[in-house]
Parts: C-alpha cells; sequence; structure tokens
C-alpha cells in the first residue's frame, strides 16, 4: 500500500493534469515512492498502477526507462556519477574508482552497513563542472577531486 | 480526397492517410516492421524511410501523412541508402539463426534482409543476447534475442486485447519486451502476437520446432468453435495438422483468431483420438469393423421401433456439428418416426419454440458491431464466450461507444463499462423489465398493453434507470442475449423484454451465437417439430435408445446429472465421437466420426453467414466423416432420400430457398408474463462454460490445456456469503446439486451477488452437478 503521505503527493500532482489522464503522474509517483523508501519495489510499482489505473507493465517501463529510479535498496545515500563523455574526458572513470576504493563497493552496490550506494548516472547537464556526481539525485557536486570526495563522505557519514 | 504522386504514379488518398497506406493503395510495397494496419503508429523500425522531394531528409512512410501535391520515391537512391542503413542497424543484434528458427521461411525481416541487408557484416562485436522468459503455455519468448523492437505485441496487448502484458523495459540496447515480473500473458487472444511479430522473437510454443513453413500444405477452412466462424488456414504436413492461422476476413475475423481457434488443433492429435468403431459386449469394448458396428445400430434400433415405437429414440448433437451431419441426423430421425432431435443442448426454456418468425441470429453483421454507439449486453460472458466479438465491442467502446450490462456475474471486459447490473439469475428478468420501464418513461412511450400489465409492479432502481438513460441517448443500440442468457430458464422472458427494449431505442435485437453452427442446426431443422422432444425433455422423460453426435452427455448438456442418469438408464446409446470419452461408461456403441479438419462441411455463423470448408486432411485411422456415416445408416435403416453422394448435395438440399429473410429474430404468440419481485431461497447457481471447456476438441487441446483459463474451477461467492458459512477464500467447500457432490475450492469475488455461487459447467470437475441454473447448496467440507 502506497503511505498516506505518498498518495497525498500523488494526488496533488494529479490536479495539474486532465481527469481522464491520470497516467501522466506516474513519474512523480515513483519520484514520492522513492524519496520514502529509497528504492521501488515490484509492489510499489503495482500500487502506483492501481492507483492511477493504469497497467502495472506501463509503470514498470517507465520505472526501468529512467536511471534515476532505484530497483534494488541502493543505500541511505545513493551516489550517482556521470560517465558520459565530457566527464569521463574530465577524469569521471578516476572518480568512480576512487570511491569504489574508499567504500569498497562497486557500481551498483551497496555497503554492508547500508549507508552508501554507488551508481553510474547519465549526462546531468552540468559538464562545465565535470566531473559531477549527485547524492540522492538530489544535490549536485561538481568537480569532484579526492579531497572532496573525501569531505563529502565524512559529511554524509554523519548523518 | 487528396491527389500525391508515388514512384511516378498518381494516387487518390483520403485526407489523413499516411504515405504508406496510400503507396499500399497504388500497389507500391514499402519495406515495414512496425507499421500494422490495425494498430497505432510507432514509427520506431525506420524501415519505411522513403524520399519525399522538397524534404531535406528521408521520412517514415508510415508516419507521413500525405499531402495534396506530395511527389514520394520509394526507391531512389536516397530512399534505398536509407533502407539499407536501417537494415544494417537492425541486423547489428539480430543473431544468424535462421536455419533452425521456426519463422525462417515466412519472415519479414529475413525477406528484407535478402533485398536491402548486406552480404557481410560491417560488425564484429559481440551481439547482445536477451534471456528468455516463460509467459505461458502458447506463447514462447525462447528466443528474445531476435526481438527488433518494433513494439508490435505490446501494442496489440493495448489496443486490441484490451490489456497491456507486455511491455518494452529498459532502455537502448538493454530494452527488451517482458511481461511485468515474469507474470504469464493470460489473454484469450495472445496467439495473435505470433502471427504479429515479424521476426521469430514471438513463436507458437505448440508449433515449435516441428515443421519449416515450406514443408506445410495450406487449406482453408472455419473455426469449429464460437458463433463467429473465424476463416481459418490449416497447415499439415505428413496428413496431420500442425498448426492454424488466420485468413483475414474483414467482416469476420479481421486478421486476428482466438487462441481457442488458433490452438484447439491440438486436440485434433490426441491421444484420446477414436480410431475405429468399438462395441461394448458382455461389459468389455471390443474394436470391431465398421459394417458390424453400423448393423448392430440399424438392428438396435430398428428393434427399438418396433417393441416400443421410434418415439422412444431421441438424437442429441452439439451446436458444433456441421449443417450437413445435423441434417442427416434429423433426417434419419424422422425417416424412423421419430421427431426427437435437438443440438440446444444447454438451452433449458424452449417456450419459444414453434412460436419463432425465423431463425434466432445476430440481427445484425458482425462487421456492423463496430458502428454501433450503444450496446445492451444482456447474460454474457463476453470475452470468453466471444472474444473476437469482444473485441470488436471493445473497439466501438473506443470509439465512443457505451456499453451496459445487465447480467448475474461481473467479469473483467477489458474496456470501460457505461453502467452494470449485476444480480442474481432469478432476478434478471426483473432487472430488464425495469430498464424498459424507464426506457418507456424517458422515451415518453406507452408500452404495448401487455408489457405494461407485465410491468406494473416493478419498481425502476437508478442502475436500470442509468441503462436506460444510456441507449436513449444512443443513435445506433444494439441489445445483444449472451449464452447465458438463452441458457436462463426464462430465456424467452429476456428475449422478450430485450425485444421490447431494442424497439423502443430503435435498437437491432439479437443473439451472440453459442456455437459454430448455433443457426445452422436450426437451418438444418435439427429441432423438434410435430410434438417431438426438446433436448430438455428427451433427458428428462428418458428414452429407451440415445444417438449421440459429438456429445459428451455430463459436459455438453444442461443438467449434467440428469442427462447422466438418462444416458445410464437407456437400453442402447450410440456415441459418433472423435473421442474415446466419458461415453464409455454408459454407451453401447462408439462410431470414429472426423472432427472438422478431416471432413467436408458447412458452418453458418452467428450473423446467417453460409462458410463451407473441405478437409484439410484424411481422417484418422478408420474415423469416418459423421455425414458419410449417418448415411449408410440412413440406408441400412431403409430410409428413404439417403442417395447423397457429396457432402455438398446434403448442404444444397438444406440450403435450397435458404437467404437471409429466414432469419428472425422476432416471437409470435408468447406472452409476457407479470413480473413481480422474485424470492428465492438458499443459493442460486450461476455457470459459466469456461472458454476451454466449450466443446469436445478444445477440451483436449493440451497447451490450452495449460493456461489460467484452463485451471479447475472454484466456487465464487460474495465474501458476505463466506462469512456466513465460515470458510474463508482458498478453503475446501462441499458443493450439492441434486443427490451428487463435488468438493471445490471458494473464493470470494464480491462482484458476485450475494444469494449466488458461481460454479462452472463443462467441466470434468463440476460434471456430477446438476442444472446450470437453480438451487445450489455449499457448506464447509
Amino acid at each position: 500500500m502506497l503511505s498516506a503521505h505518498i498518495q497525498d503527493q500523488i494526488n496533488r500532482e494529479l490536479i495539474k493534469y486532465p481527469a481522464d489522464q491520470r497516467q501522466s503522474a506516474v513519474m512523480a509517483a515513483l519520484r514520492f515512492v522513492q524519496d520514502e523508501k529509497g528504492w521501488i519495489s515490484n509492489d510499489d510499482m503495482t500500487d502506483i498502477a492501481a492507483f492511477l489505473g493504469m497497467p502495472h507493465m506501463a509503470v514498470y517501463e517507465v520505472a526501468t526507462f529512467y536511471h534515476m529510479y532505484n530497483l534494488k535498496p541502493m543505500g541511505r545515500h545513493t551516489l550517482t556519477v556521470c560517465t558520459n563523455l565530457s566527464c569521463t574526458l574530465c577524469g569521471a572513470l578516476d572518480t568512480v574508482s576512487y570511491i569504489e576504493n574508499k567504500l569498497g563497493i562497486g557500481i551498483g552496490e551497496v555497503t554492508a552497513d547500508g549507508k552508501f550506494g554507488l551508481r553510474e548516472g547519465e549526462c546531468m547537464g552540468a559538464c562545465i563542472d565535470a566531473p559531477l556526481l549527485t547524492i540522492n539525485n538530489k544535490k549536485l557536486c561538481g568537480r569532484m577531486t579526492p579531497q572532496k570526495i573525501d569531505a563529502m563522505l565524512a559529511e554524509l557519514d554523519k548523518s | 480526397m487528396l491527389k500525391i504522386e508515388i514512384d511516378g504514379k498518381m494516387v487518390e488518398t483520403r485526407k489523413g492517410s499516411m504515405v504508406i497506406e496510400a503507396a499500399q493503395q497504388a500497389g507500391i510495397y514499402i519495406p515495414h516492421f512496425c507499421y500494422h494496419k490495425k494498430l497505432s503508429i510507432a514509427a520506431n523500425c525506420r524501415m519505411c524511410l522513403v524520399e519525399v522531394e522538397k524534404a531535406p531528409k528521408p521520412l517514415p512512410a508510415c508516419a507521413t501523412p500525405a499531402t495534396d501535391g506530395m511527389k514520394v520515391h520509394t526507391h531512389s537512391e536516397m530512399a534505398v541508402k536509407a533502407q539499407k542503413g536501417v537494415m544494417e542497424f537492425l541486423l547489428i543484434n539480430h543473431p544468424l539463426d535462421c536455419p533452425i528458427c521456426d519463422q525462417g521461411g515466412e519472415c519479414q525481416l529475413q525477406d528484407l534482409a535478402v533485398g536491402y541487408g548486406g552480404g557481410e557484416s560491417r560488425y564484429q562485436e559481440g551481439k547482445r543476447v536477451v534471456m528468455h522468459k516463460d509467459i505461458g503455455a502458447l506463447v514462447s519468448t525462447e528466443e528474445m534475442t531476435r526481438c527488433i523492437h518494433c513494439t508490435r505485441c505490446v501494442r496489440f496487448g493495448q489496443e486490441i486485447a484490451g490489456v497491456m502484458e507486455l511491455g518494452m523495459a529498459f532502455r537502448g540496447e538493454n530494452a527488451e519486451i517482458m511481461s511485468f515480473v515474469n507474470s504469464t500473458v493470460d489473454s484469450e487472444l495472445s496467439g495473435n502476437m505470433i502471427d504479429l511479430c515479424p521476426v521469430g522473437a514471438l513463436t507458437s510454443k505448440p508449433f515449435r520446432y516441428t515443421a519449416r513453413s515450406w514443408e506445410l500444405s495450406r487449406r482453408k477452412s472455419v473455426s469449429p468453435h464460437d458463433g463467429l466462424g473465424s476463416n481459418l488456414a490449416v497447415h499439415t504436413k505428413d496428413n496431420k495438422v500442425a498448426r492454424v492461422v488466420p485468413i483475414e476476413n474483414e467482416a469476420l475475423n479481421e486478421c486476428w483468431l482466438s487462441d481457442k481457434d488458433r490452438f484447439s488443433y491440438e486436440g485434433l492429435n490426441a491421444p484420446e483420438r477414436l480410431a475405429k468403431p468399438m462395441l461394448k459386449q458382455d461389459g468389455k469394448w471390443l474394436e470391431v469393423e465398421w459394417q458390424a458396428a453400423l448393423e448392430y445400430v440399424a438392428n438396435g434400433l430398428r428393434q427399438i421401433k418396433n417393441s416400443a415405437g421410434a418415439e422412444h429414440v431421441g438424437a442429441l448433437a452439439t451446436p458444433h456439428s456441421t449443417l450437413e451431419e445435423l441434417a442427416l441426423l434429423q433426417k434419419l430421425m424422422r425417416g424412423m418416426g421419430s421427431n426427437n432431435v435437438d443440438f440446444r443442448l444447454r438451452q433449458s426454456d424452449f417456450s419459444a419454440d414453434g412460436k419463432r418468425y425465423g431463425v434466432p441470429n445476430l440481427g445484425m453483421s458482425v462487421a456492423d458491431l463496430n458502428t454501433r454507439d450503444r450496446f445492451l449486453l444482456v447474460g454474457s460472458f463476453l470475452r470468453k464466450d466471444h472474444p473476437l466479438l469482444a473485441q470488436r465491442i471493445r473497439a466501438a467502446v473506443k470509439n465512443g461507444a457505451q456499453a451496459s450490462i445487465v447480467h448475474s456475474a461481473s467479469d473483467e471486459l477489458l474496456m470501460p463499462v457505461a453502467h452494470t447490473a449485476i444480480v442474481a439469475p432469478g432476478e434478471l428478468v426483473n432487472e430488464l423489465a425495469q430498464v424498459l420501464k424507464a426506457l418507456a418513461t424517458i422515451k415518453q412511450t406507452a408500452l404495448s398493453a401487455e408489457a405494461q400489465s407485465a410491468t406494473v409492479s416493478v419498481v425502476v432502481a437508478p442502475g436500470a434507470q442509468a441503462i436506460a438513460q444510456s441507449l436513449s441517448s444512443g443513435e445506433r443500440v444494439a441489445v445483444l442475449l449472451g449464452n447465458f442468457a438463452q441458457q436462463h430458464p426464462q430465456a424467452t422472458q429476456l428475449a422478450l423484454l430485450a425485444a421490447n427494449i431494442a424497439s423502443l431505442s430503435n435498437a437491432s435485437f439479437g443473439y451472440l451465437g453459442e456455437a459454430a453452427n448455433s443457426v445452422g442446426g436450426y437451418v438444418a431443422g435439427a429441432v423438434p417439430k410435430d410434438g417431438g422432444l426438446n433436448a430438455a425433455q428427451m433427458l428428462a422423460q428418458p428414452r429407451k435408445a440415445y444417438l449421440l453426435l459429438n456429445v459428451e452427455a455430463e459436459l455438453d448438456t444442461h443438467d449434467a446429472q440428469q442427462a447422466m442418469a438418462a444416458m445410464q438408464g437407456a437400453d442402447m446409446v450410440v456415441a459418433m465421437s472423435a473421442y474415446k470419452h466419458h461415453a464409455t461408461q454408459y454407451a453401447d456403441v462408439l462410431l470414429p466420426i472426423a472432427p472438422f479438419s478431416e471432413t467436408s462441411g458447412t458452418f453458418i455463423n452467428t450473423e446467417g453467414r453460409v462458410q463451407s470448408f473441405k478437409g484439410a486432411v484424411r481422417p484418422l485411422g478408420e474415423a469416418r466423416p459423421a455425414w458419410k456415416v449417418l448415411r449408410v445408416l440412413g440406408n441400412l435403416l431403409d430410409v428413404p432420400g439417403f442417395e447423397y453422394e457429396t457432402s455438398e448435395a446434403v448442404r444444397d438440399e438444406m440450403l435450397t430457398g435458404y437467404s437471409s429473410a429466414r432469419l428472425n429474430n422476432a416471437l409470435n404468440g408468447v406472452a409476457l408474463q407479470p413480473i413481480s419481485v422474485a424470492t428465492h431461497n438458499g443459493l442460486q447457481r450461476v455457470s459459466d462454460v469456461p472458454i476451454y471447456s466449450s466443446d469436445a476438441l478444445v477440451r483436449r487441446a493440451a497447451s490450452l490445456q495449460k493456461t489460467r483459463d484452463a485451471q479447475t474451477p472454484v466456487v465464487s461467492m460474495h465474501s458476505s456469503e463466506l462469512a456466513k458459512l465460515g470458510v474463508q477464500s482458498g478453503d475446501t467447500v462441499k458443493v450439492t446439486q441434486g443427490n451428487a457432490s463435488v468438493r471445490l475450492h471458494v473464493s470470494a469475488n464480491d462482484r458476485q451477488p450475494v444469494g449466488t455461487a458461481r460454479v462452472a459447467a463443462g467441466h470434468a470437475a463440476t460434471a456430477a452437478l446438476g442444472a446450470m441454473f437453480g438451487t445450489i447448496n455449499v457448506e464447509r467440507a
């Protein structure tokens, strides 16, 4: 079941769309679930499908298409490193391997304590600050160096 | 209309049509994969790129609307270069397994690769691999790696089948067609995805690796199942039916087939097929020669006729029998002096017999269904009983029509339903009377004096009012009675009310024909006349001898219990069947007859269309077409007029003077009974005939029997009824009717009306029970 909070959020989102186009809110609905739970399970997708009156396969299509949706638990803080061309030219792969070594996990994995998860991302539209990463898809961090990564991880470790 | 020029040819096409359609009109072929005339436009395969003058780059012909004066080149240098480029992309990841691919020889990709593909690939890297998934017993995704992502299967689900069971998950080169988390594809139209797939990614599970397409002979045939009469191409190899695919007929099945029509052929090769005539002697079954078996039958019938009288012989046939078979059966019976012949085995109300103006039928053409703007569907398990008619109504609803339902079960129809009135079977008449009364008020038309007095104590409820409102606002209304309404104990009253509703709303009124020959049976005269007994009477007043044509007494009749008692008490039962079935328990003779694929014959579909077909393969073993068996029986019994050389001669005799004028749903001289609120003690049975239990052939189609629709029926009841019994969903309950009971699982369904229990008929698990309607007892097991 979707929590009352998520249902409220989706209902507010639905105001933006015509009454017979409820499925327009699917991306937002998926986001609300991920914000609350950290990831989106198949059951959540079924619930969203029922709530919006659309086929569950259609929800699944959307959830699997966009890489920002986590389809498995990705830790409390999901770090997504852009590995598209501009970032890679500016050393994104070094960023990835530095984080991998530091946290002892590979891409798509979560630390044993469930604090950090690491993902590979697509272009974040701020190539001027390459290499880029995001924290939980919300906070964008640019020009990542080992020092900045250490500081970021230490800060996150506290929360 | 606008004019466009394609490859130098001037084409006139309607406004809004796409270049690819215009080209088709002109007979110019544009290569394509994702475009399909019955599906929405996706334009994602890019194979149909053409050059349009004044456009800077090639345009997809399937998604480019034709405009006046447009000049299109489909074979110019630019177009061909674009098409070759697309083909190279498509082949990058496509495996080169054509030699073992089921689609080989009938593959659009293979054909177009010959035309547009390179002889050698420039691509040296590894190809992508997609793991297969199990999506059910009918459609195989074993080689999903072959998929080119045209999304035809996805669009078919969304737009035609009404349920999106397949989708394209993930993105880019990881994109793949799959169902939601390993769920199965359960649509009753799923087989069409196999036809739609332009490559070998979706293949037929039952057909897999049994033949190459070029080894098959193709024979035209007609579906022996539902009343639609879908046109089939029966593909045979080594005198065996290897598969069945549709033949396009825009007036009937369009380019689709229901899974029942497509996969039932497995039953033709089932191990239970009867290959030799058999006689029971001293309780043991012996294989005998035809001569001996037929003489035994003839002598037996003659003896009973001479000792007890011909009226002690009864003949029952299923409405899946051909016109010729039904015609000769009734002729044989009447020649012997008995009028006891019937094919309406699941019907229980025969009060309209002798009072019909003509043959009950759909009352409109099948294609006409798409053009209706209001539907009233009375007592129909529409989707499972008539999968492709449901598809047409779904299409009409999509175009703005409103469908309203009056029924005793609320099954998902996969379309938006305007209004529903789901009531217990005993209240169905009252509900329909409410609709009539409400409609008369809205239309400000006085009912006939008879209808007026019959409905005087009827109180209109809001549900019926809403339905009447919907009907009154339509211009092209259709009122249709389904199988459930026709099998109802008050079927004639329902029909009268429906006809009254139809005339008030200026609607067409008709019956959704239960089986391939529900109309043909009347035309063949296989109904009692002049004091003959109908199907119900023949079983209620047991006869000394029964001739059964295709009938499985415990599965094909309205009251299985009564039918079995009649069979067991009879002196002689002759079972003409393609299968060695339960008749071994009660019959004396089993005569192996040919199913539809092994005989010539004729079906008259629900709209009255006569369709003849020829046998696709030779009869199995010593099985013989039933019309020949009946002809010989006629000769042995010295019945005059049995000198037919061919089945066509039988047909022509039966169809002399047949025209659409004989189709008429009107009744003459049946009165509407006064309608009051029905009171009923105990639970009322609501029974459907599950889609894959409807006739002998489909019951033996192995793959269909593995589908979800073929699962053992459960008792479905309102949760308040379950609470009364103190049982929970999933528990086993004891279901009793008459002197027998069966144990079934129970499931809560709050859409089922209170006071009813839904228990399917026509299935071995419930065959011990009694009538399809009436009181049924459910208790804790």
